[in-house]
């Protein structure tokens, strides 16, 4: 491979990579925080694209859809939160994949009742619309490069908010010992409250923000599921920074995977494999590795 | 107000069911209740990714029978639903369905090539006519064809076929294909393939990506390296507009021409918007496609349906002046079944999209257009193939 | 409410099943045998998840790599004998429960989900993404496997109320031998390990060697019913491999209550005739469908079976202990 072309598929494995992470980091956090099982999680994704939508059709601006979609979807997660899944914290596994498959099902039709079955597309904002020119007959979108630069932002955010603010402190005493918080006067309600809201919002942002290169369509959302799970279990389970590493490495797996034709021990591993190779990569670091690359040690 | 009615039919069969079961047989009020009604089917997507779809092919349907008096060869005609939900592994549970449960005497459907596969192989199993109104599986009319099943729009190999030969007249002599890692994407791709070599091109990469995958950039990343003269496609719906935008975003449009099945620009030019400008496609059909046969069609599906027609609403449409003309001809005799068949098999359709005719495997032997998208609008701008026949490959009839 | 009562109602219901297809329409032969079929796809998943603890999300994988083996064993043109292409494909379920099973067992709780939702994903894009089987659209069986002892056919399976009552005849023989199963000292230990697998290691038990077999039998149970499912429908595609396969089998097990022998029969049964009923009513179903299962995970923990009276003396299966299995809420937490 050309070293120019390899270096912008490097580019385009990062840039996909750095997307799943923001999709896959609300996954992982209330995984990792609440212990909640959420597989209603891609539904937030598609949720978020549709309102990116259709707000940016009422609001007749790309940005203020964006805080506006962010906020709604805020409150929807306080809301759900309170409705339901606040019943499921003693409660067996079972319960929430019995409860966010439910979820599933009432969203996907819920959409398709507020908004139809129909593919639609956001345009680009004006500002961020063109393309630079790479090599002489291709060309990157600026899009897609602030995109990356908003996902290593709210990256680094969410590292500085868990590990360096006293309500990043409280969030890590609940998730390691929710009775002893208690006990210490902090409302753990409120506070997985507030943690489960922010983990939909992130799916719903990182819906919204994908809404202008992937455009908007029903399935979307149990698309990305399924492989933001194997991000959150190749990382760690409630790892932010495993979460980053493993979306980095399925990013680059599965770019260079569709492109690349090799030989291992005289089989020839075509790209019509690369959809298989990162589930391939998931049961490799599972055994290798259970707690997945950034986990704590078990047992 | 028929879905309605509809709906409360299937209830009432679902509680006869439900009742049997009970030990109570509501057999003789469930089943069996025929009358001398034709029964019609349709085994369409009404939920999911095509339901808009489902509904086109309907409404057209629907048209071509209130043109000749809502009735088929005089007789009064009476309609079931199932939705198919485009789900292939419901595929012959759903077909079950509509043949064995509402024991319907023609099932008109579907989009889904994996669901309308299940649904000829209950046809075939049971003798019940079936007409293909999209599902573009060579097979239908291929390996698989029957005496009791017709096809009203495509097979597979027909629309990337002459895409070939038009790409050669531009002088494109090395092309790169690529499309999603499916059937219906690797039928187009032979049936390009086959058409290109032909006219003395060089398909110089095939690039896949998985279904219904939408992350192109790495592909198009290679499209750049591999610098051929033109790109040739085929995807749908979600995909297409995807596929198109990020095409032109990646700044590939300006250098390198990009062709595909007329499926790529169908009924997502919108969402596309300029970025789909110039790309040139082939199909049976286009909405603005300039003949007085197409112009009435289209005024009258709009004040019949409040929209737009669309090529599925042009394929539903034919499928009801087929049945309706064999129907015509057996003398409203529904059980007349080798009548019937001849009267297809016979068949002159005068379709919005020009007059067609039936091949010997059941499926159109129609023109192809050659269009290309101006100002948000598929302009057609001539005639890439006439009277194209799919070579049937595997079809014994 | 006594046992009596208890196995009176079996008896009706079982009368009933019995009687129903030569009464019945015959569309309702045919969905019900679909129902049996899940029932006995669920009662193998219930094996693992409500006897054993491991809660599998990959599940399909076993019941679709049986409708593939009978797939590509039957010929073209003739049909495949029952016999030889049943053993084929519940001995190749078996198999490669035997091989995937080995792998994850290791793992427990949480991971154990996301283990066999991988190697099932595989196996998935295997059948999707290559040209083996007919790729995404899957391919046809034309023919029914026909049953022939010597020249003699005692059974007609194109036959849909023959079919019907060897799906009766395998869906009660499964609940039966996994009734027996648990009766079983071996069964003894597999709730053991579900309790507190750390007890049953420090007894002796090889926990691990027990896990694997109830693995493979579940595997083989679920092949069994993938077998019939194709024979039935006469197609297989990837979808039978899928996640939302084996996520509703999961529901069904759920709904109709884990750990109880009539569980998944009443879970088989509710979701599929619930669904039935409410596609009949809107075509936004799935929304009623989806507020079901919603209500019963609030309020129904022990699903639908939790309704039923209760048996005198025996009843559900102990609570699991904290920190006995891998899947404890302590393990599955934490690290930011």
């Amino acid at each position: 491979m050309d070293p120019h072309i390899f270096l912008i598929q490097l580019l385009n494995g990062v840039q996909y990579g750095l997307l799943l992470f923001l999709v896959a980091s609300g996954l992982t956090l209330i995984f990792g925080i609440m212990g909640v099982i959420n597989l209603a999680h891609g539904s937030f994704y598609m949720l978020g694209a549709y309102l990116a939508w259709s707000l940016t059709a009422q609001l007749g601006n790309f940005w203020l859809a964006l805080l506006s979609g962010f906020v709604l979807s805020v409150v929807l997660g306080m809301l759900l939160e309170w409705l339901f899944i606040r019943h499921l914290y003693r409660r067996d596994h079972l319960q929430q994949v019995l409860l966010t498959y439910g979820l599933i099902l009432i969203f996907s039709e819920l959409r398709s009742i507020v908004w139809g079955d129909d593919v639609h597309s956001v345009a680009v904002p004006a500002l961020l619309a063109g393309s630079i020119p790479l090599t002489e007959t291709l060309a990157y979108p600026v899009y897609r490069i602030w995109l990356s630069i908003i996902c290593v932002v709210l990256a680094a955010g969410m590292y500085y908010l868990i590990q360096h603010t006293r309500l990043g402190m409280m969030i890590r005493a609940g998730a390691s010992n929710r009775e002893m918080t208690q006990s210490l006067g902090i409302d753990i309600g409120l506070l997985y409250r507030l943690v489960f809201a922010f983990g939909i919002a992130l799916a719903a942002f990182a819906g919204m923000l994908a809404a202008p290169v992937s455009s908007v369509y029903p399935g979307m959302g149990n698309q990305v599921l399924i492989i933001c799970f194997v991000v959150v279990v190749i990382g760690g389970i409630g790892s932010v920074k495993g979460a980053m590493a493993a979306a980095l490495l399925i990013g680059l797996v599965d770019t260079f995977g569709k492109v690349v034709e090799f030989e291992i021990g005289g089989f020839r591993v075509l790209p019509e494999l690369a959809g298989m190779s990162v589930f391939v990569m998931m049961a490799i670091v599972l055994l290798w590795r259970p707690e997945g690359l950034f986990g704590a040690r078990l047992r | 107000m028929t879905q309605a009615v509809q709906n409360a039919q299937s209830r009432r069969d679902f509680l006869a069911g439900v009742g049997a079961l009970a030990g109570i047989s509501l057999l003789p009020l469930a089943g069996c209740a025929r009358s001398d009604k034709v029964r019609v089917g349709f085994m369409l997507p009404y939920t999911g990714t095509y339901a808009q779809l489902g509904v086109a092919i309907e409404n057209g349907f629907r048209l071509a029978l209130a043109e000749q008096g809502g009735t088929l060869g005089g007789r009064e005609v009476e309609y079931f639903k199932v939705d198919d939900e485009s789900n292939p592994a419901k595929a012959t549970d759903n077909a079950n369905k509509i043949i064995t449960r509402d024991k319907v005497d023609v099932v008109v459907g579907t989009v889904h090539s994996g669901v309308a596969m299940g649904m000829i192989k209950v046809a075939r199993e049971t003798g019940t006519l079936a007409l293909i109104p999209n599902a573009g599986v060579n097979a239908a009319t291929g390996d698989l064809c029957a005496p009791n099943v017709f096809r009203t729009s495509f097979s597979n190999w027909q629309p990337t076929h002459p895409l070939g030969k038009v790409m050669i007249d531009n002088g494109h002599r090395k092309a790169v294909f690529i499309t999603w890692k499916y059937s219906a994407g690797e039928q187009a791709l032979q049936s390009f393939a086959e058409g290109y070599k032909a006219a003395g091109g060089t398909v110089i990469k095939e690039l896949f990506v998985p279904f219904p995958n939408v992350e192109f950039q790495a592909l198009l990343t290679e499209i750049a390296a591999l610098k051929p003269d033109a790109v040739a496609c085929f995807f749908a719906g979600g995909g297409a507009v995807k596929f198109v935008k990020d095409y032109a975003a990646a700044g590939l449009k300006n250098n390198i021409p990009l062709y595909g099945s007329g499926f790529l620009t169908e009924g997502v030019l919108d969402a596309q918007g300029d970025s789909a400008e110039g790309v040139i496609t082939t199909l049976h059909y286009a909405d603005s496609l300039d003949n007085p046969r197409n112009k009435a069609f289209r005024a009258a599906y709009r004040e019949a349906y409040g929209m737009e027609a669309d090529v599925y609403a042009v394929q539903g449409y034919d499928t009801g002046l087929l049945l309706a003309q064999a129907l015509e001809k057996a003398g409203g005799d529904i059980s007349n079944r080798d009548a019937i068949i001849a009267a297809m098999e016979g068949a002159v359709i005068d379709s919005p999209r020009g007059r067609w005719t039936m091949s010997k495997a059941h499926n159109p032997i129609q023109d192809f257009y050659l269009r290309r998208v101006e100002n948000g609008d598929n302009k057609v701008i001539g005639v890439a193939w006439k009277g194209l026949e799919d070579p049937a490959r595997g079809c014994n009839m | 409410m006594s046992t009596r009562v208890r196995s009176i109602a079996l008896l009706v219901g079982l009368a009933l099943l019995l009687v129903f297809p030569l009464v019945g329409d015959r569309f309702y032969v045919q969905f019900f045998s679909k129902i049996l079929i899940m029932t006995i796809f669920a009662g193998s998943l219930n094996l693992l998840v409500g006897y054993t603890g491991l809660i599998s999300l990959g599940h399909a994988a076993f019941f679709g790599i049986a409708g593939y083996i009978l797939a590509l064993y039957s010929p073209d043109t003739a049909a495949a004998g029952l016999l030889t292409s049943l053993l084929l494909s519940v001995g190749g379920a078996a198999l490669l429960a035997l091989l995937i099973g080995s792998l994850v067992v290791r793992t427990g709780g949480i991971f154990f989900i996301m283990a066999t939702l991988a190697f099932a994903e595989m196996l998935f894009y295997l059948f999707h993404d290559t040209a083996i089987a007919g790729g995404s659209d899957g391919i046809y069986i034309y023919q029914r496997p026909t049953l022939m002892i010597a020249g003699w056919q005692p059974l007609d399976l194109a036959n849909i109320v023959h079919f019907y009552y060897l799906v009766l005849f395998f869906s009660l023989a499964a609940i039966v031998s996994i009734h027996t199963l648990l009766r079983s000292p071996f069964g003894k230990v597999i709730v053991g390990i579900r309790v507190n697998e750390q007890r049953m290691r420090a007894l002796g038990f090889h926990t691990y060697r027990y896990k694997l077999v109830c693995f493979v039998i579940a595997g083989a149970l679920a092949g069994l019913a993938g077998y019939l499912a194709a024979s039935q429908f006469g197609v297989v595609n990837p979808e039978m491999l899928g996640w939302h396969l084996s996520g509703s089998v999961l529901m069904m097990v759920i709904l109709g209550g884990m750990g109880t022998l009539v569980g998944p029969v009443l879970g088989a049964f509710s979701l599929m005739m619930l669904e039935e009923g409410f596609q009949s009513i809107t075509k936004h179903w799935q929304l009623l469908t989806g507020a079901v299962i919603v209500l019963v995970a609030l309020y129904l923990p022990r699903g639908f079976a939790g309704l039923l009276p209760k048996r005198t003396g025996n009843k559900t299966l102990p609570p699991r202990s904290k920190g006995g299995t891998g899947s404890s809420a302590a393990v599955d937490r934490p690290y930011v």
